[in-house]
């Protein structure tokens, strides 16, 4: 078996493509199906490299758990092929389309891996980058390589799927990507907790979180679909016994008297809509982040943010990731700057105007010693500063 | 025997002056460089391999090492980091010119906050260590590698530890949330913190399991989980190794992940119950031991789900535990793995590569033949769920040409394991030991790529160089090149 990577007809046509852009110093736009593109700083670039035609599933091994596909495979196929099997995507990536506008296509693996998309199940079972076991990657060189593999443990050389995960495609342009998944639970249930405020129902989520129930899913939304109450809603997903077991259990050790339970497809709705971002009531010209703190600061988040610009929101992982959306303005985000730093945690730009996303700090700035690292790993990486030059960072 | 690089002379020329200026940054009795008392830290787990290094420093507090690392960096000296010295791939190898800065006294827990479910450690805090903090309130850190009452928390995070557990929790990378790191110019960085993603690059993943190489760790902040209502473990034997593969192929085909899934060839087998007196089958070529979680019941329905599964592989014999003292017994002879081979063989070296598992039957032949071929004993324990294989293979120690046969026998192993789809190193790291094997798993570009980003965070090479990357052939270029940058 060749374990050396040899670029593949696609492969060599992007490495060609970008040795030459690097060669001229031209700058590149990289991109899937650009699902994602609304997000983060805007990229200035007079050519695009797209990989959304390099499409497939290229190694499927459900016995091992392993999937690879070409970075242009759109997600639903991916979904779709591991549901024949009963398998799922652990991290759950989100379909953000409500949030970043309808594409008529769909959004790709390779784009799902660099922008680290994951979903409610991640405070139970990882990011999508705890999930990379393998990557190929052109370099702002031009040059294939590899890190990682299709096994489930690997520690041999650096871990650059975990750089290259969430690099928005600053570092390389990831052209196939291999996954570990895992089998699809038999059956799941939700657990909602009515007309809690967020702080109660972060105690009440934390509680769950806790215990040792296997809670794979904890959030708190502002309005119910249907009854329209703020809700805290557990997850269980397991075998069926295990989960009628479990939900019962948690119902006890939270002992909320109104506690609904809602199960399989209904449940699975509610996740998907968690998952999306569908319950974020989002106005046209709103701008949306995401905040990542500790569970318990979930709600001062919401709380400054909504008494600093009136802006709304709704918590996942259990308080530790807050959506938020109001009117795009320099103020807003100021307020979710402090907001953030205040609880210790980090923000993220999810959507906003261009000339908001290109004139603030889409993500926390590094201090000047991490700074330098960064422009080091990145003239590393991309030596000519071709790939997606600014996306993340302003210079970088 | 794998060659060191040659030390720099200027360096060793001024030993007395780097050793007095080193004394002034350290506490009392913070600065070890008698002969003598050097010896301790002069080899790791790799025990084949021996080297004093110059001095060996014991920090107290994260800008002590700063103070070290700030020092060493503008005299030009080399920096091995050290945790327990358990390294299994002579990654805390000291060199001749290198100070060592040993993290043992940074054994202090900081902080452990149940509600938001995480703990922040120094780097010296036993592995162990942690879970002790926080059991009595009924929750643990998941990683548990076996020498788990000795290595520390910033070794497991040089290194990506794995552990029995992780086919279900994952390993160090999946259970951390932030570090303080001191980078060889001596800056103090807080990396990632209590919230789950980052926002920006994944340093925290690029840091963890990057072997020493890229920067000191100082403090660990570690995701802590509930531990389960209970757990129980069942033994499954078998005629073959084909058929315990294809056994593993079913349970995992099934929709159950067990917490643990353990296979033992026959060797393995023998040497444990001659040790252990676990009351293992020895007319079994093969054993499973699987591990379930969950409330009685729960575990009832698993076992009788894995049970019923075994039984369609014709087991020679299938043991469900019925108590917490059963699963142990289960249990004990493998966790006594290594003592076990000990008694038979004073000396063995432990692999570590991952395969595709439907490669396990095809793989262990070719182990069993090679062993034939070189006339050396081996044992094989495997982590089935994920792939992870670890021969063990029997030499002695006295003799150099039956350890040169077993360092060879072993660099056959992990060609095999890359060749059928897998890799070097599951969970021990590169170190010195599989250094120059890395060529069979990248390419020079490939290695001079990561290299670069070793270059980002190390300009100089000061930081356990040496390690991981091969030192001669085609890919060796870049490193005096980029140093020079
Ligand atoms: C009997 C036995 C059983 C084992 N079982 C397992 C197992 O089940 N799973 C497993 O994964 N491993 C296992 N190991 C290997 C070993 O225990 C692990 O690699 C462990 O994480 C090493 O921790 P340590 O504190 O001993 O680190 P050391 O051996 O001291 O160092 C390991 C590496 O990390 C670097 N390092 C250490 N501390 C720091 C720091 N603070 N900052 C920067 N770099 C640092 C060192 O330079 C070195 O490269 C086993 C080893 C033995 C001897």
């Amino acid at each position: 078996m060749e374990t050396h990577p040899v670029p593949t007809p696609a492969e060599a046509e992007i490495a060609e493509r970008i040795g030459s852009a690097a060669r001229e110093r031209t700058p590149l736009s990289i991109q899937g199906n650009a699902t994602k593109a609304g997000m983060l700083r805007p990229v200035q670039a007079a050519r695009t490299i797209s990989t959304a035609g390099y499409s497939g599933i290229s190694l499927y091994a459900p016995k091992e758990l392993i999937i690879s596909a070409h970075a242009g495979t759109p997600l639903p196929e991916i979904e779709a092929a591991l549901a024949e099997q009963g398998q799922h995507l652990i991290a759950e990536p989100a379909d953000l389309s409500a949030i970043l506008g309808a594409s008529d296509k769909p959004q790709t693996i390779g784009g799902v891996v660099a922008a680290n998309l994951s979903g409610p199940r991640r405070v139970a079972s990882g990011a999508t980058r705890d999930h990379v076991m393998g990557v190929r990657v052109v370099t702002g060189a031009g040059e294939l390589i590899h890190s990682g593999g299709r096994v489930l443990k690997n520690v041999t050389g650096l871990d650059l799927c975990k750089l290259l995960t969430g690099s928005h495609g600053t570092l390389g342009v990831i052209t196939e990507v291999t996954l570990k998944v895992l089998p699809a639970p038999e059956a799941s249930a939700t657990l909602i907790l009515p007309k809690l405020p967020p702080d109660a129902a972060i105690r009440a989520l934390s509680l769950a979180l806790g215990s040792p129930f296997g809670v794979s899913g904890a959030a708190w939304v502002p309005s119910l679909p249907g009854s329209g109450v703020p809700a805290a809603l557990l997850r269980i997903e397991d075998f069926t016994a295990s989960v009628s077991y479990r939900i019962e259990r948690l119902r006890g050790l939270l002992d909320v008297a109104a506690a609904e339970i809602v199960a399989d497809d209904a449940s699975r709705a509610l996740w998907r809509a968690v998952r999306d971002a569908t319950l974020l009531p989002v106005g046209a010209d709103d701008a949306v982040w995401r905040v990542s703190v500790r569970p318990s600061a979930g709600a001062e988040v919401l709380r400054a943010m909504e008494d600093a610009c009136g802006a709304r929101g709704f918590l996942d992982w259990g308080g530790g990731l807050v959506w938020l959306a109001a009117p795009a303005s320099t103020q807003a985000h100021a307020a979710v700057e402090a907001a953030a730093r205040r609880s210790g945690g980090v923000w993220t730009l999810m959507r906003a105007p261009v000339a908001l996303r290109g004139a603030v700090d889409v993500v926390p700035p590094e201090v000047p010693a991490l700074a330098r690292i960064t422009a080091r790993v990145k003239a590393a990486m991309d030596p000519a500063g071709i790939l997606n030059p600014g996306r993340i960072f302003a210079g970088v | 025997m794998i060659p060191l690089p040659a030390p720099k002379q200027d360096v060793l020329q001024r030993r007395a002056a780097i050793v007095a200026g080193l004394r002034d940054l350290l506490p009392e009795s913070g600065l070890i460089s008698e002969p003598n008392r050097l010896k301790p830290y002069e080899t790791d787990g790799l025990s084949a391999y021996r080297m004093p290094p110059m001095a060996v420093a014991l920090p107290e507090t994260t800008e002590q090492v700063a103070a070290v690392l700030r020092f060493c960096s503008r005299n030009g000296v080399r920096v091995v980091p050290r945790g327990a010295g358990t390294s299994l791939s002579g990654g805390a190898l000291p060199m001749e010119d290198s100070v060592v800065v040993g993290l043992m006294r940074m054994n202090r827990i900081l902080d452990i906050d149940y509600a938001d479910r995480c703990a922040t450690v120094q780097a010296g805090v036993t592995n162990i260590g942690v879970t002790n903090a926080v059991s009595a309130n009924g929750f643990f850190y998941a990683p548990d590698p076996s020498s788990q009452l000795a290595c520390m928390i910033g070794g497991n995070v040089n290194m990506n530890s794995g552990g029995a557990h992780c086919l279900k929790y994952g390993v160090t990378a999946n259970n951390l949330l932030g570090l303080k790191i001191v980078t060889i110019d001596g800056d103090i960085l807080d990396i990632g913190g209590h919230h789950l993603d980052a926002a920006g690059y994944d340093w925290l993943g690029l840091l963890t399991g990057s072997e020493g190489m890229l920067a000191v760790v100082t403090e660990v902040t570690v995701r802590i989980l509930r531990a389960p209502e209970g757990a129980r473990a069942m033994l499954a034997a078998f005629a073959s190794n084909e058929v315990a593969g294809a056994c593993v192929d079913s349970i995992i085909s099934s929709g159950i992940i067990p917490v643990a899934l353990e296979f033992m060839d026959r060797p393995a087998i023998h040497a444990c119950e001659a040790f252990a007196h676990a009351g293992y089958p020895l007319d079994a070529e093969a054993m499973l031991i699987i591990e379930v979680e969950g409330s009685t019941a729960e575990q009832d329905d698993l076992l009788g789900r894995l049970s019923a599964i075994c039984n369609r592989h014709d087991p020679i014999s299938l043991k469900v535990s019925q108590s917490a003292e059963e699963s142990l017994a289960i249990w004990k002879g493998r966790k006594g793995a290594f003592g076990a081979i000990g008694r038979i063989s004073p000396d063995y070296l432990c692999m570590d590569g991952t395969i595709p598992t439907s490669q396990l039957p095809l793989v262990l032949r070719r182990i069993g033949e090679m062993s034939a071929g070189y006339g050396l004993g081996v044992a094989n324990i495997f982590h089935a769920g994920d792939g992870n294989l670890h021969p063990l293979i029997m030499f002695d120690a006295n003799d150099p040409a039956s350890f040169h046969k077993a360092e060879t026998f072993g660099a056959d192993i992990l060609r095999l394991c890359v060749e059928v789809g897998g890799c070097l190193t599951g969970e021990h790291g590169v170190g010195v030991e599989k250094r120059d094997l890395m060529p069979v798993q990248f390419a020079p570009h490939e290695l001079a790529q990561q290299r670069r980003i070793k270059s980002a965070f190390d300009p100089d090479w000061l930081l356990n160089p040496s390690k991981v990357f091969p030192l001669v052939g085609p890919a060796a270029g870049p490193v005096l090149s980029m140093a020079a940058e």
